[in-house]
């Protein structure tokens, strides 16, 4: 599952850690880095790329390591691999994050 | 136990100052992510996928009580009140903020514990038998070479950058607990006609993507010789290993394309020149002077059976029932081998939380010589127990859900981080392991069903050694979504094999039937409850398994 964005992914997302304790953060509108799934900024994938490098460039980058792409639809992540990044592991019930999808 | 010396001390210490130093220029933006990243894995420290996550080295998985309750402050202090036990004898922390690692490195290493050589293409941290010093009929207590080898192999330049990491393993004990054929050097502790104590090596196991048995390349190296042929097999990996190619890098790929007939010759051709310089001969004060870190403990004096068990036995059909499965004879007399599961039913494999590990520290303090032994199998061991005080350790470990009895059975199984954790991962490993286990919790089930190790593994790197799982799972990505695949017939131990697909993988909601499916058809298909699951896998072979499980 290393592989996160299919190619016929219709919409994306961006995601990131945190530099200093590794949390999942989202990328916003706004043009900030979040922990809540909710707030991220899904775009089509044609404008997919552009948004990594607006978000990796000048300031931005520092915060954050090891950014990528993933694919969203329904206003969820696609894969299983993304769900848990944003629910948190499934196996201990006081350590999922609070998860709402974006068509809410 | 092995005590530090001032050098162990010097290197650690620098190692740290060293780290904090590398992780406040990588937050000030002074170095880049990709300057840090190689520095921060030489110290253990992985980005997983909610958290980094820093991997503690425990040598040949021997910890006092003293370092067990380190271990419990880190999880309560620095994590999330927990960590995890790995297949390498580790422990893992899965939560641990990068800004605090340094302050974390610095509290381990005033009980002597550091996360050097956990991570990066160099020789790893060493593992042994859990039963070292402490088994009946055991030749030399692996952890005297073990240590010798971590000594030889810790920043050993030469050895830094080899082309994929290194794993060496050893047991002195006929009967493998170490896995020493899975790895790229197992090491078997034995006599030769002379009747003094040398090492049978064995070079080119592994598992990963292209699992290999390890071919043996010697049946006698003398005790003195053992570092030099040990260099003698890295000069070789290192001069022909391939490093253009990081799915063949492995030493396994070099003996298996060598072959090994030539790859024996190209180490004795080694071997001979590194000899005859002497440089590497191993002194026999030094040999010595390990050994005594070693020595056995002050034992008592003790009868071979104890009243006072016998009558606690009588009087608690479960206590009875966890002797039988957990506790093992001792080469002590009057003494017994403790084993404390770590696999609860529907439990997580390997985890600890901090107050369990405080009791686990408790008990071996007051009942185990203060010694606690690591497996690979994700449990750990009392190795030192007086047959008199089994019953106290008993009664202690219960209330911290410590005393399961179902070592070697089903719902003992070896699982991975898997995509619940890990970056690397297809699927998910943990849910499935508790699945099973909740779904054979019967105990009289499980010990009907006798010995079947199941090992699970989140993807081909094998972390979980689902290639040596009598049942094994490996989790593989369809398009996002969790599929696992079965394998049939692998063993880690002397005899050790590799499993065979059954066939097309199973959904995740299958995967728990399907074991059941192969259980079942073993119930009815051995010979006597003697006969263990990979006894009548290697009677029988895969056709009426796998009629069994694709018969939908
Ligand atoms: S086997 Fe794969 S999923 Fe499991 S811990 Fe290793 S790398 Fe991660």
């Amino acid at each position: 599952m290393a592989q996160h964005a299919s190619k016929h992914a219709a919409f994306q997302a961006l995601t990131a850690n945190r530099l200093l304790d590794g949390e999942v953060v989202y990328f916003t509108e706004s043009g900030t880095w979040v922990e809540d799934f909710a707030a991220a900024l899904v775009v089509e994938s044609a404008k997919a790329q552009d948004l990594l490098t607006r978000a990796t460039s000048g300031d931005y980058e520092a915060h954050i390591i090891e950014p990528y792409l993933f694919e969203v639809a329904d206003g969820v992540p696609v894969s299983v691999r993304e769900i848990i990044r944003a629910k948190g592991p499934t196996i201990h019930s006081h350590f999922t994050k609070p998860f709402s999808d974006k068509s809410v | 136990m092995y005590r530090y010396d001032e050098f162990d001390n010097e290197m650690v210490s620098a190692r740290v100052a060293q780290f904090r130093d590398q992780v406040e220029r990588r937050l000030s933006g002074e170095l880049t992510e990709d300057q840090f990243k190689p520095l921060r894995l030489m110290n253990g420290v992985y980005l997983q996928l909610h958290a980094y996550m820093l991997r503690v080295a425990i040598p040949y998985g021997t910890l006092s009580s003293r370092q067990m309750r380190m271990l419990a402050h880190i999880a309560r202090k620095y994590d999330r009140g927990y960590g995890h036990f790995t297949t390498r004898q580790n422990i893992q922390y899965n939560w641990v903020a990068l800004e605090r690692i340094p302050d974390l490195l610095e509290e381990i290493a005033s009980v002597e514990m550091h996360a050097i050589q956990t991570s990066g293409n160099c020789i790893r941290n060493v593992t042994a038998d859990q039963y070292a010093g402490a088994i009946d009929e055991e030749i030399e207590d692996p952890r005297i070479i073990s240590e010798i080898i971590r000594q030889w192999s810790s920043f050993h330049p030469e050895f830094s950058f080899l082309p994929r990491k290194f794993k060496i393993a050893v047991t002195g004990h006929k009967n493998d607990r170490a896995a020493i054929k899975l790895h790229d050097i197992g090491i078997v502790i034995t006599r030769n006609g002379e009747g003094e104590v040398g090492y049978e090596v064995h070079v080119g196991g592994g598992q990963g993507r292209t699992p290999f048995i390890a071919k043996k390349m010697t049946d006698f190296v003398p005790r003195n010789k053992l570092l030099a042929y040990l260099e003698a097999v890295m000069r070789v990996y290192n001069m022909l290993g391939r490093r253009d190619n990081s799915y063949k890098a492995r030493i396994k790929i070099l003996v298996h394309e060598t072959g090994a007939d030539e790859m024996r010759r190209l180490i004795e051709a080694e071997f001979a020149k590194i000899d005859a310089s002497n440089m590497l001969t191993l002194p026999d004060k030094e040999a010595q002077r390990i050994m005594a870190y070693f020595a056995p403990p002050a034992y008592e004096t003790a009868l071979a059976t104890s009243d006072i068990l016998q009558a606690a036995q009588s009087a608690n059909k479960d206590f009875t029932h966890w002797c039988a499965t957990n506790v093992v004879s001792h080469s002590q007399t009057g003494y017994a081998i403790v084993n404390i599961s770590l696999k609860p039913i529907g439990g997580i494999p390997g985890d600890a939380t901090d107050t369990q590990m405080e009791a686990i520290a408790d008990c071996a303090a007051t009942y185990s010589h203060d010694e606690i032994r690591v497996t690979h199998e994700q449990n750990l061991v009392l190795p030192h127990v007086r047959l008199d005080d089994v019953k106290a350790v008993y009664d202690a470990l219960v209330p911290h859900d410590l005393a399961t009895p179902n070592l070697g059975l089903i719902s003992d199984s070896i699982a991975c981080p898997g995509l619940d954790y890990c970056n690397l991962a297809n699927a998910r490993s943990i849910p499935l392991a508790q699945d099973i286990s909740t779904r054979f919790a019967d105990l009289h089930r499980q010990h009907d069903i006798g010995e079947l190790k199941i090992k699970i593994s989140g993807c081909i790197n094998a972390c979980g050694h689902h290639h040596v799982g009598h049942i094994g799972i490996l989790g593989v990505d369809k398009k996002g979504t969790e599929f696992y695949q079965i394998t049939l017939g692998g063993a880690a131990d002397e005899n050790a094999s590799l499993g065979d697909i059954t066939g097309p993988a199973f959904t995740e909601d299958k995967v728990v039937d399907a074991i059941e499916n192969l259980v079942d058809t073993y119930m009815n298909i051995r010979t006597s409850a003697d006969e263990r699951f990979i006894d009548t896998y290697r009677r029988v072979g895969m056709p009426p398994f796998k009629e069994r499980l694709y018969a939908d």
